[in-house]
């Protein structure tokens, strides 16, 4: 119907510019983080937290190093410095290594990876945060209230009997933390099994996945042990029973074969998933696909698998037998080789690769010349004629930290930087980037190189009070660790700095190829793909050199979208 | 400077020379795997890097012969040093020879106890004769400790509830550094002492001197309770000043002091040997009930030495001496009544 | 189970499955990898139990006897029972029968609260014998018990068997005994709660159970329980002489 209207411009007001919809800012209230079901936001809640575990650890460290410049320690007494070495070691083992790459990068890519909404269970998911964090609180209760001083090792019966420390509390916080590490390690496995989007075989997953299912087999069989080990320990530590306590018929020795079967399998957890990012970041910054891809995917489960079998090889001065000795030591030469068939698939795949020096390249590089000595030096404790002397000492101390930091933490500095424009929507500066990486490298070696020779002159460890003459490589060591200590906090703020002043990342500024960067955007949506897709390609489908070199001679960020094409991405172009 | 900067511990026993050749042999194997990986890394980062004109053709992404290969041989590189090693540990962890000397080790927290066969006994020293296999049998008293001498290259936990067994042989003589190496509690670090490893003949010699260099008079009561004062950690709360807040015993021997009850006895040498053993019956409520019981720790005669050594420390007249308040209590004497025999007040406990 | 041939209940799809299958094959999994860590939880008590069975075998021959065995096999039967009623309410639950589910659960949970009944009885039956471990621990060896008895002779070494046996590690065994059935007592009472829960929101026609495979999982979960209790009951109560 027509209706006197006056001259008014009656054309349709302009659109107002659509704000894409993505997990970040579909809901902005504190509600919807704390009671999300979404497992991006899960794996940023965790990032939070473990961030936080990180720098009190971290702090802790800082202490110890501080206390070993001086051979009679600068200012903590002893009973502080032990309970120092043992807060560090509790916070970093069971609040950030084992949590650090599956609740954060693995929360967030494993579903966009294998094509699904969701991971299969996402109210266990959350719970599983609320049961690190409560955990992390119970445990920190402990350290801020006076502090444990057994080591993250509990041996007994010092813990279960004569330490005078908050055992106890600290124990239930670790105990809580491993429901939710269970819980995580649960839901990865149904979801790899049910959840894959239709086409995407076994086969056809990328290695961060079969890492992190192989991760998660390990952490659903190996928790529960661990659990109960450190459970009987309350148990003693309360009602004054003999479990482990040989003045009441019980065995110390049990507890340490009891809390190896866990702990051992534990730093497969803690290695095996940043294995998955190398994997992953190596083959998109080398635009390759992973060499012998079957040989890297079946020695994740070869590690699960065998790292169950060595435990002992803790123990071999603990009074075991010198024939279990011999088992343990020859499985722990046969465990190193799956680690060694990886690291030599990484560097075949370089080869006629395109190379590509981003930060997350840099964190990989590194990785691969930590790890390497990391595990070799692991060589020297597996037999058994070496670790007689080496058992117990600094050696040991700088063989785990060339692992754990050089390898794991290395790993997760990469994933970190590589999918940190797909969780963002990002860039981070380069260049800054790049420094810390470097910073991180050299203060790394610095710190931890010469402690492999203060573990061959016998320096012990968790040792306050030292020999004189070893006070060179101990502040050689110091030095160093400032300087890792630097490194660390530089990518702090060029993180949050990105999140506001960034260049925005586009959905796949490294071109490279996988689910999560063809089909999801930057930052994802809630619910991760506009349709599901359906897989018809290999894992790591980069197209030959050649027929790229010839189509694309751009070398740079293109800010709308892949630089690349990719199979089945969305933008992808005419296939030659 | 660079001549004082350690980087090799001494070889000071059989299993050291034996040990370190396969240790080095580890280290040639580490540069060489490391090194050689590395290299290839870095050579094809660089080579291949983007942008560079390279040939790229046929760039392999598998190869089942080389995957073989470099997992074969790293494996029996692996297994052949397994097999050294284990060999040379039988031959450490095996029972030692017939001939060996065998000392007896006793670890506690934060000290080690060693006797020698003929009686002889050390705290946080071991002297041994060079050439001989020497076997240690150790327990611990509380604690896993571990007992560590690098230059020996060798050690093994020290377990309470079970002997374990570490034998070496030193082939040179010197002074060399032992560690506890498992931790233990607070003093941990300062667990430490030194192995002297000594010519059969000064050995044989500081043996019979009952473990001294040359022969001395034998020490008073109250010098070897002075000892035990010090090992058995009394200083460490009964010093004056001391951390752990323990009365001081200085005046004490023959003071009059007040039981819990009231009544009021003096501190003879009963009373003294009561305190020392019997928890229950500790006097000065002003303090925390955390003296340990030395029941079963200490010999009748090792608490004798004590009493002497504490009656050295103050007045030594019973009858005459001002009453020392240990608990706060009024010094006005109401009764007095000797300790000996006395069993009313063990029930009463603080 | 297959239950293609008959009626099954109509079903509820959570957002982040494509269809009703891949959810319940989900859950399928979801379950049997958490029962993977419930053995391996129970399995470190199992191992401490071997260790010490192994090193003090005439202490647990000795200690086995304050077990009352006629209780534990009244508790072995209610339980095996249960668990045939469980699988009946599974049964009724896939056929989409509310009320027959609820008629089995209820059996079921009356089942284990005899369980915890017959349970709370020797728990105090042992608290009277002193045998509770802990400072009130008394111990009074079943040999030693009959006095004026001849020792008993050992068949592997010859030697008369010591009448004595060590207050400590005697207590060793009922830590074992009250750590192990004092877990599956609480996995127990937890089956007991979850049972509740899903017999109230059936009755309620709570949307959450519109689907049968909560009281599936149920299921899955109280057989485990049974199956845990048939490898505690001869360990402790049935140890040959």
């Amino acid at each position: 119907m027509s209706v006197q209207t006056l001259e008014v411009n009656t054309e349709p007001a302009p659109e107002p510019k659509e704000e894409r919809v993505t997990y970040l800012n579909v809901d902005h209230s504190l509600k919807s983080w704390l009671l999300t079901l979404d497992h991006k936001r899960i794996a940023i809640l965790y990032m939070v937290s473990i961030s936080l575990m990180f720098v009190l650890g971290g702090a802790a460290a800082a202490m110890i190093r501080l206390e070993l410049t001086s051979p009679h320690g600068v200012m903590l007494s002893n009973e502080t410095y032990n309970k120092m070495f043992s807060a560090h070691g509790i916070i970093m083992v069971f609040f950030f290594m084992v949590p650090s790459i599956p609740a954060v990068l693995g929360n967030f890519c494993l579903p966009l990876m294998i094509g699904c909404r969701d991971l299969a269970f996402p109210r266990l998911n959350l719970l599983s945060w609320y049961l690190f964090t409560i955990g992390a609180i119970v445990a920190l209760a402990a350290m801020l209230s006076g502090g444990v001083d057994t080591g993250w090792t509990f041996y007994t019966p010092f813990s279960s009997v004569y330490s005078n420390s908050n055992v106890v509390t600290t124990i239930i916080g670790v105990f809580i933390a491993g429901f939710s590490s269970i819980a995580t390690g649960l839901n990865f496995i149904v979801t790899v099994h049910k959840m894959r989007a239709p086409g995407l075989t076994w086969f056809r997953l990328p290695l961060f996945v079969w890492a992190l299912y192989a991760t998660s087999v390990i952490i659903v069989l190996g928790t529960p042990v661990v659990a109960i080990t450190l459970l009987l320990v309350v148990v003693e530590r309360t009602l004054h029973l003999g479990i482990f306590d040989p003045a009441l018929g019980g065995d110390p020795v049990l507890f340490q074969h009891m809390f190896w079967f866990y702990s051992h399998p534990a730093v497969y957890i803690m290695i095996l998933p940043s294995m998955g990012v190398m994997s992953e970041v190596i083959s998109a910054f080398c635009r390759k696909r992973i060499f012998g891809y079957k040989f890297v995917a079946f020695s994740s489960i070869a590690i699960a698998v065998f790292g169950f079998l060595v435990w002992g090889h803790h123990m071999f001065v603990s009074s075991q037998s010198v024939y279990a000795g011999m088992v343990f030591s020859v499985l722990s030469f046969m465990v190193a080789v799956p680690s060694a068939i990886k690291t030599f698939n990484w560097t075949a795949t370089v080869y006629k690769g395109r190379v590509w020096f981003t930060a997350p390249m840099i964190f990989a590089l590194g990785f691969m010349g930590l790890f390497v000595v990391g595990g070799l030096t692991g060589l020297y404790l597996a037999c058994l004629a070496t670790d007689v002397h080496l058992h117990d000492t600094y050696f040991v101390i700088a063989h785990f930290h060339y692992i754990m930091v050089g390898g794991a933490i290395m790993g997760y500095m990469a994933g970190l930087h590589f999918w940190w424009p797909k969780m963002t929507g990002k860039l981070y500066p380069e260049n800054w980037a790049k420094l810390a990486a470097g910073i991180i490298f050299i203060g790394f070696n610095l710190t931890f190189f010469p402690q492999f020779i203060l573990g061959w002159l016998g320096n012990p460890r968790r040792y306050h009070i030292y020999p004189e003459e070893f006070q060179v490589w101990h502040v050689l060591s110091s030095a160093g660790s400032s300087i890792l200590a630097v490194g660390y906090i530089i990518p702090l703020f060029y993180l949050l700095w990105s999140l506001k002043y960034g260049r925005n990342a586009g959905r796949n500024p490294w071109g490279a190829v996988g689910l999560e960067w063809t089909h999801v955007d930057s930052p994802p949506h809630p619910h991760n793909f506009h349709e599901v897709p359906v897989v018809t390609w290999e894992a790591y489908a980069y197209e030959p050199a050649e027929v790229e070199q010839e189509r694309y001679d751009r070398p740079d960020v293109d800010e709308e979208g892949a630089m690349w094409t990719a199979p089945g991405s969305a933008t992808a172009g005419e296939k030659s | 400077m660079i001549k004082n900067v350690p980087l090799v511990p001494e070889q000071a026993s059989s299993y050291a020379t034996q040990m370190d050749p396969l240790f080095w042999v580890l280290v040639a194997l580490t540069v060489f795997f490391a090194g050689t990986v590395l290299t290839l890394l870095l050579f094809f980062a660089i080579r291949y890097r983007r942008g560079k004109q390279v040939d790229r053709s046929n760039a392999p992404d598998e190869h089942q012969f080389l995957e073989i290969t470099w997992t074969i041989i790293p494996l029996l590189l692996g297994l052949g040093v397994f097999v050294w090693g284990a060999k040379l540990f039988a031959g450490a962890f095996g029972p030692p020879p017939a001939n060996a000397l065998e000392i007896f080790v006793v670890g506690k927290q934060w000290m080690w106890h060693i006797q020698h066969s003929n009686g002889v006994r050390e705290n946080n020293e071991l002297h041994v004769p060079l050439g001989r296999p020497i076997a240690l049998t150790m327990i611990s008293q509380d604690v896993i400790h571990d007992f560590y001498v690098p230059e020996f290259r060798i050690h093994v936990d020290v377990v309470p509830g079970r002997y374990t067994r570490e034998w070496f042989t030193p082939i040179k003589v010197g002074r060399y550094r032992l560690f506890c190496a498992q931790y233990c509690g607070t003093d941990h670090s300062k667990m430490t002492g030194w192995v002297t490893v000594m010519d059969p003949a000064d050995y044989a010699r500081w043996l019979a001197n009952g473990g001294q260099e040359v022969p001395t008079a034998p020490k008073t009561m109250a010098a070897l309770g002075a000892d035990l004062y010090v090992r058995e950690g009394c200083a460490q709360c009964h010093d004056p000043g001391a951390p752990g807040h323990g009365p001081v015993l200085t005046g004490l021997y023959g003071s009059i002091v007040t039981k819990p009850s009231g009544e009021k006895v003096v501190a003879d040498a009963a009373y003294l040997r009561e305190q020392i053993l019997t928890p229950a019956d500790r006097v000065a409520p002003k303090y925390q009930q955390i003296m340990p019981s030395y029941k079963g720790q200490l010999t009748e005669e090792q608490v004798l030495q004590l009493i002497a050594y504490i009656k050295s420390l103050g007045p030594q007249n019973p009858a005459s001496a001002e009453p020392v308040p240990i608990s706060g209590a009024k010094p006005a004497v109401t009764k007095v009544k000797s300790a000996r025999g006395k069993s009313a007040d063990k029930g009463k406990s603080q | 189970m297959s239950v293609e041939a008959i009626q099954p209940a109509p079903q509820e799809l959570s957002e982040q499955y494509e269809d009703l299958a891949q959810q319940s094959e989900a859950y399928v999994v979801g379950m049997w990898a958490f029962l993977v860590t419930e053995i391996m939880f129970f399995g470190a008590l199992f191992l401490a139990y071997i260790v010490y069975r192994t090193a003090y075998p005439e202490v647990f021959r000795d200690a086995h006897h304050h077990l009352d065995v006629v209780l534990g096999t009244i508790n072995t039967t209610v339980l095996l029972t249960s668990s045939l009623f469980m699988a009946l309410a599974v049964h009724a639950a896939q056929l989409g029968r509310k009320k027959a589910q609820n008629r089995w659960l209820f059996l079921v949970m009356l089942c284990a609260l005899t369980f915890l009944v017959i349970k709370g009885i020797e728990y105090h039956n042992k608290y009277v014998e002193h045998l509770i471990p802990g400072s009130s621990f008394q111990y009074h060896s079943v040999a030693e018990g009959e006095g004026g008895q001849a020792p008993r002779m050992s068949a592997e070494t010859g030697f008369a068997v010591p009448q004595s046996i060590p207050r400590d590690k005697a207590q060793m065994f009922f830590v074992l005994y009250f750590c192990m059935t004092g877990l599956h007592g609480i996995h127990v009472v937890i089956g007991l709660i979850v049972m509740a829960v899903l017999a109230w929101l059936t009755s309620r026609n709570s949307p959450l159970v519109r689907d049968y495979m909560p009281v599936e999982m149920a299921g899955l979960y109280w057989h485990f329980v049974d199956i845990v209790w048939i490898f505690l009951f001869p360990l402790f109560y049935l140890i040959p002489k």
